[in-house]
């Protein structure tokens, strides 16, 4: 005890505030750092043009790593990811799209209507998933294994296993369009950052998601609904996969039954180079935002040395395994 | 004679901070030695120096008169010191016999194990103790106290001649602890030495022949506790004269505050009934496994019950689940904070706020400066010790923790309190601050029904006590009228 009072008093460096630093900035400061060595190292690193790019590469696994945060945050996890993103961005298309026999009859309709259904396929999605894990106790990563195989399925059944191509420039302004210059992709990863924050620090809903990820058992002794809790963050996953789904549709002019093969895994790493446990309770979006912004710009800085994208793939698994060892390292302490 | 073991001046700083100034400790063999002190003495910091896990800063360790010095478990076991820790961490899909020889299995030809001698021998150790425990039996269809005797044999077949038992009785009901106790008397008889950690001074009466105490880090005093009563040792513990170990300051009211009747849950409990007043503490007492928690779990809506009825405070309540009880004022805390009580990833603030999230955001979004509020208020009403509310809750020792999980329920204003164990691995200090609150709230109108398998603490702090027998009820009995030797009577 009175050990607990003489940490607090005076010497701002003692163990204590320095974990709690790094734990805070340390994967911001890994960031500000590779950044650093790109700008010198490569001239167009820093270019406006070039920092849109990488931006807009992020977008999507960051949207859809930020799903994932409120997944991992529970101590679940979401492998269905990337089929979602592949199911809602194959319905919303046919919604949209110019051709005769790949949409649906009457296509293209307005823009909002594919919104609409996109979503509506993410969270159907998330639905299913969370009523079997939450009610039926399948642990999540089986549950969202099932999932991944039967929204993969489910995209080539609805599209014949062909893509779905002409969509409408409406519709493609998600994936291309800008608002004072900056993409639609960045602002829509913006807004779904700035939300998701708010509610994990600032809302009652935020705090039931910590505590259930901390200790379930606490949080049924203290009231709480671990069920409907669970039920939701798959609900949230899902529909920011399917919001993700058709940014890429969007982009590409086209939705594509293979789209968003293994998105899950980059997201996975995003969530934990961030520093989120995968033991539940801890962590943050914004380190899940840093997290994908890292894996984005190393990607794109790797491109500008000229490294063959098979060597990016190495060097991303090593930066995960890294990011993890760090993080054992400072729980046990500095 | 020389002395089995012997430590001098042992230090030991963590950042700094002295966990241990002065540790000082000397063991006959063939004696049973209490190690005694509140949370934060320095008995785990001595503990875990001795086991091999940190390395000590300065003193010296004499084991049969030779300095030694570990660099791991491993290898203060081969030199003959064990530790039957708090919480065993058995194999649970091996059998006894593979546990008590896991790492040291004999082979047979080809490299393969003999299960035949390893059986052989695991018996015959477990017969020579007089644990009537077989050797081929799967870990997990062990009770506690019965995996505490394999961890014994398992020190034994270490030649362990210094064995430490941590708080051996924590996780184990009156019965089974005497038959600890014979287990300690056999040992002493063969002339092994015992370290007896715990909080639980009548039984350190009991069994014990001497005694250390520590506080603060620090060496206090030491002796035979034939020449030390009660008070001498709680006094050499806390540091001050605590005057009357319980103190009562409530009066039962004639007003109903909780009436249970009939209440069943198949398996679990049958038939129970009783009426808890307002202004009074209700005892439960009963053996580990005799449906006392099954009481709190139906009452909380943890558990469903299929039959029976819940009166508060007169009127009728239908209870399915935890925030129907606590809508009802019904506050839980419940047996074990760690796993059940606190969320230990997170701050001291967030874990008092935890039950009362709706309440603090009636808009959806939380008001921060309402939960600030709430957790001065709480660590300021049960002294609880924290550098910070911001910083977790796993950084506070035992005793402020349990006063966190108080505070949590507090915080609701609660009209009736259901404590499974509300001092379980506390220390001497808090343990009648927790007293102090539970007493005034008490006092002020509150109902009270507490569990608890300490027989002091039940004769001490309860009104009526009720005890349960194999799930069922064995009688209501009156604190004046009642005595340790008809609980335990009735209890087994």
């Amino acid at each position: 005890m009175s050990s607990i009072e003489n940490k607090s008093a005076g010497n701002w460096l003692n163990s204590d505030r320095r974990r709690l630093i790094v734990q805070e900035y340390g994967i911001f400061l890994a960031f500000l750092l590779l950044v650093a060595i790109l700008s010198v190292s490569n001239e167009f690193f820093l270019t406006p043009g070039n920092i849109s790019n990488v931006l807009l590469q992020t977008s999507i696994n960051g949207i859809l790593a930020i799903g994932m945060t409120f997944v991992i945050l529970t101590r679940g996890i979401d492998l269905s990811v990337g089929s979602v993103v592949a199911l809602a961005g194959m319905v919303s298309a046919s919604f949209v799209t110019s051709s005769a026999t790949a949409g649906i009859a009457g296509a293209p309709y307005p823009m909002v209507l594919a919104l609409a259904a996109g979503i509506l396929v993410g969270v159907a999605c998330g639905a299913v998933v969370g009523l079997i894990v939450s009610r039926f106790s399948v642990p999540a990563f089986v549950a969202t294994l099932g999932m991944l195989s039967a929204a993969r399925g489910a995209t080539l059944i609805y599209g014949g296993g062909r893509p779905v191509p002409g969509l409408s420039a409406e519709f493609r302004w998600i994936g291309t369009g800008n608002i004072l210059g900056i993409p639609m992709p960045v602002i829509l990863l913006a807004l779904v950052f700035g939300i998701s924050w708010w509610v994990l620090t600032r809302t009652r809903f935020g705090r039931y998601i910590y505590a259930v990820g901390g200790n379930p058992h606490a949080a049924k002794t203290s009231g709480l609904n671990v069920s409907r809790i669970r039920f939701m963050v798959y609900v949230i996953s899902g529909a920011l996969s399917g919001l993700a789904g058709m940014i890429l549709s969007a982009r590409t002019g086209s939705a594509l039954p293979q789209a968003g093969i293994a998105y899950e895994l980059d997201a996975i790493a995003a969530v934990v180079i961030g520093g989120t446990s995968l033991s539940g309770g801890v962590g943050r979006v914004t380190g899940t935002l840093i997290g994908a912004l890292i894996i984005g710009v190393m990607n794109n800085g790797l491109d500008l040395m000229g490294i063959q994208s098979y060597y990016q793939q190495v060097l991303k698994g090593a930066l995960i395994v890294g990011a993890v060892m760090l993080d054992q390292k400072r729980n046990q302490g500095l | 004679m020389q002395p089995l073991l012997k430590v001098e001046g042992l230090k030991k700083s963590f950042g700094g901070v002295a966990a241990l100034r002065d540790g000082q400790f000397e063991l006959e063999a063939g004696s049973v030695h209490a190690l005694c002190g509140g949370n934060g003495a320095g008995k785990s910091t001595f503990l875990s120096i001795l086991m091999g896990i940190h390395k000590r800063d300065g003193g010296t360790i004499l084991h049969r008169g030779n300095p030694v010095e570990f660099g791991s478990p491993a290898e203060a076991l081969r030199s003959g010191i064990a530790i039957i820790e708090q919480e065993l961490s058995p194999v649970p899909h091996m059998t006894v016999a593979e546990n008590i020889y896991l790492g040291r299995e004999p082979s047979a030809r080809f490299g393969g194990i003999d299960f035949k001698t390893m059986n052989r021998n695991a018996q015959a150790l477990l017969d020579r103790l007089e644990f009537s425990i077989s050797a081929t039996q799967y870990m997990m269809n062990l009770s506690v106290a019965q995996m505490q005797l394999v961890e014994i044999a398992k020190a034994l077949s270490h030649e362990a001649d210094v064995i430490f038992m941590d708080e051996p009785t924590s996780a184990i009901g009156e019965k089974e602890a005497q038959h600890l106790f014979s287990a300690i008397e056999r040992l002493k008889a063969e002339g092994k030495g015992i370290v007896y950690v715990s909080h639980r001074l009548s039984e350190i009466f009991q069994i014990a022949d001497s005694y250390t105490v520590f506080r603060d880090g620090g060496f206090v005093g030491a002796g035979k506790l034939a020449d030390i009563d009660r008070p001498g040792l709680i006094r050499m513990i806390v540091g001050r004269e605590l005057g009357e170990e319980y103190i009562k300051t409530n009066t039962p009211t004639d007003i109903s505050g909780l009436e249970v009747s009939g209440l069943s849950a198949p398996g679990k409990i049958e038939d129970i009934s009783f009426t808890a007043r307002k202004g009074e503490i209700f005892g439960i007492y009963g053996l580990m496994g005799s449906g006392r928690t099954e009481i709190f779990n139906c009452l909380f809506g943890m558990d469903n019950p299929s039959a029976g009825d819940i009166r508060i405070e007169g009127k009728s309540v239908t209870i399915r689940q935890p925030s129907d009880a606590m809508a009802e004022g019904i506050a839980f805390v419940t047996e074990d904070r760690k796993v059940t009580g606190l969320n230990l990833s997170d701050s001291v603030r967030n874990n008092i706020c935890l039950a009362s999230l709706p309440e603090m955001s009636p808009a959806f979004v939380m008001r921060r400066s309402q939960e600030q509020a709430a957790s001065a208020d709480m660590i300021d009403r049960f002294a609880i010790k924290a550098a910070r509310d911001t910083m977790p809750v796993s950084g506070l020792s035992g005793g402020n923790q349990q006063k966190v999980v108080l505070g949590k329920w507090f915080l609701r204003q609660p009209r009736v309190l259901l404590l499974d164990e509300p001092t379980r691995g506390v220390d001497v200090g808090a343990k009648r601050e927790i007293y102090r609150i539970i007493c005034d709230f008490a006092a002020a109108g509150g109902t009270v029904v507490m569990i608890s398998s300490e027989i002091d603490e039940i004769l001490g702090m309860s009104d009526r006590i009720l005890v349960m027998r194999a799930g069922r009820s064995a009688g209501i009995r009156n604190r004046q009228e009642t005595d340790a030797q008809t609980l335990v009577h009735l209890s087994t």
